[in-house]
């Protein structure tokens, strides 16, 4: 590429700016994780440092041990931040109290299976982080239920040494049982609420529920949202995908509420729990697995969108984002196949 | 029949044209059954025994079918045996006969069966055929054997658990665990596991494949270029 050295040469075309590296999006993409983790630590402790901690380095090491296997220069592409990216995204998805192989199995599994079996960077077609997820939710479905109650409600709160000592050993301090520092999440407790015949507005008065969502959670989801304005105002990702997802979330949320407010939560509920928004934002966002064309990532994110209320609503898993990103994994070469812009000038054949 | 004949026989069912790893064929009992040896193990036995006494059988009628009705009168002949085995594992092998439930009496339908008999019985003599039929079946059973150990010890940390549905309760001890206090990973006993698994050992056998090429090519340039 032409470097324009004279600011003269601005207002001659070419009009192309040096568009940023993959290693410089993966870093701010990263970067935005941040607020969502800050509040992550306020309201649960610092427990989820120690997974994405563990499953950064399990990436890394996994990434470079394909590589040398597929005879692949090493630090290019461990400088490219995509495995660290996955890394962190996959320690979000999972419960922070989990034992410590687990995250170790799951990234591994990821990059190992789901990124390199398949050719590395750019050939993966589904994203790497959800099929660590699917892996681990399938596999080991008791470890995958042990989520932290959000600190300030009455339970029993750990240090940061004892949770250390809990993720590593098992070990909990003399006396407590495992129920008193794990509760169900809002979605879970949601749904088995339901199934005893509970009205939402009754459910919904218990103190595992903050202003929209769970207390804490909400918060937390709050922040996967500023750091996704951010991508959306730095140009990162495009707005097709958010859009799309959470405006068909929305939608036929407030559908069913508005039929039924008794069986079904607001709208803003489904929002702000689960991983909707870390996944409108961060996972559905991921440029290798999801469509090129503009129609198609709005198709693309409304399935998503909907796969994800269902399995919610009426599905046996508590929280639908990685199995309906996975889904819409598998339909992206069709709908890119579909949704091609017609070229220009080019005229329809005439039936 | 020279003994070369039967050998090369054998390499191609056992290694070359190996019908799990090579031609890919009958993969639907392959990828349900493996879950562990010995349920993969009795399988690959009771498919191998099927092929050898149908390609015996077949090959000696061959010219007497019309080709029209070849594949009814096959398929006719592949359920009498498979028949046959079902009820002798039914009344010697009872519990490993519940274990693999519709397995046994698909036999009938796997298409490696009737592939070899279109491809091979129906065109060779009685034994050539007999001889195929046994090296396709034990190259069927080895592949589903490695598969089955290789999930069975990442799924549950066991070799050989359930042979004392075959060799009865004292057999029980026979059990290796392979690691102790595991705690199981479920994803290598669901059907994923038996893909990702298979497409393992088919990459290995493809790298081997690969090796033993490139080596031939380095013994062979020399004299080559010394001619």
């Amino acid at each position: 590429m032409r470097k324009h050295s004279h600011p003269i040469s601005a207002f001659f075309s070419p009009f192309i700016s040096k568009s940023d590296s993959v290693s410089a999006i993966m870093l701010k993409v990263i970067l935005a994780l941040i607020p969502g983790i800050a509040l992550y630590v306020w309201y649960f402790g610092p427990a989820i440092l120690v997974s994405i901690t563990l499953a950064s380095i399990t990436a890394l090491a996994t990434e470079a041990a394909m590589l040398k296997l597929r005879n692949r220069p090493i630090a290019p592409f461990l400088k490219d931040n995509s495995a660290l990216l996955t890394a962190w995204l996959l320690a979000l998805s999972i419960p922070p109290l989990a034992p410590w192989w687990l995250i170790v199995v799951g990234t591994a599994f990821c990059i190992a299976v789901a990124k390199h079996l398949y050719g590395g960077l750019g050939n993966n077609p589904f994203n790497p982080a959800m099929i660590g997820y699917a892996v681990l939710i399938v596999s080991f479905p008791v470890q995958m239920t042990q989520w932290i109650s959000p600190q300030g409600m009455g339970g029993f709160e750990l240090s940061f040494m004892q949770q250390l000592q809990y993720i590593f050993s098992g070990i909990l301090p003399d006396g407590i049982k495992l129920d008193a520092i794990t509760m169900a999440t809002p979605l879970d407790t949601l749904k088995t609420q339901l199934h005893l015949a509970h009205p939402v507005s009754e459910i919904l008065t218990q103190p595992i529920f903050g202003q929209l969502a769970g207390h804490g959670s909400e918060m937390v989801a709050g922040g996967f949202m500023i750091g996704g304005l951010y991508l959306l105002a730095t140009r990162i990702i495009s707005w097709h995908l958010p859009v799309a997802y959470l405006g068909t979330l929305f939608a036929i949320a407030g559908i069913f509420h508005l039929v039924d407010p008794a069986h079904y939560v607001e709208p803003l509920f489904h929002w702000f729990s689960g991983a909707a928004m870390l996944g409108a934002f961060f996972i559905l966002t991921d440029p290798i697995s999801s469509p090129t064309t503009h129609k198609g990532k709005l198709i693309f994110a409304a399935g998503a969108g909907l796969i994800t209320y269902l399995i919610r609503v009426y599905g046996a898993f508590p929280d639908g984002m990685a199995f309906s990103t996975l889904l819409m994994n598998i339909c992206v070469p069709l709908i890119d196949a579909y949704t091609q812009p017609k070229v220009f000038g080019k005229k329809e054949k005439q039936a | 029949m020279t003994y070369q004949e039967v050998k090369d026989i054998f390499y191609n069912g056992l290694w070359k044209q190996n019908t799990g790893l090579v031609q890919l064929l009958g993969l639907c009992p392959i990828l349900a059954v493996s879950s562990s040896v010995v349920n993969a193990v009795s399988l690959g036995l009771a498919t191998a025994l099927v092929m050898t006494i149908a390609s015996a059988t077949i090959s000696p009628i061959r010219s007497a079918v019309p080709n029209e009705a070849r594949i009814p009168v096959f398929i006719l002949i592949i359920a009498v045996l498979v028949t046959v085995i079902q009820y002798a594992m039914n009344a010697y092998v009872h519990a490993l006969y519940l274990v693999l439930g519709i397995f046994i009496p698909l036999i009938t339908t796997n298409c490696i069966v009737l592939a070899r008999i279109e491809a091979f019985a129906s065109k060779q003599p009685p034994f050539q055929s007999a001889i195929d039929g046994l090296a396709m079946g034990l190259g069927l059973t080895a592949v589903l054997a490695v598969l089955g150990g290789m999930r069975e010890v990442f799924g549950h940390g066991t070799l050989l658990s359930g042979i004392d549905m075959v060799f009865g309760a004292s057999a029980k001890a026979w059990v290796v665990t392979i690691v102790p206090d595991y705690h199981g990973f479920l994803l290598a006993i669901l059907p994923p596991g038996a893909f990702i698994t298979l497409g393992l050992l088919i990459a290995g056998k493809n790298y081997m494949s690969m090796r033993a090429a490139a080596n031939e090519k380095k013994r062979i340039i020399p004299i080559a270029s010394a001619a």
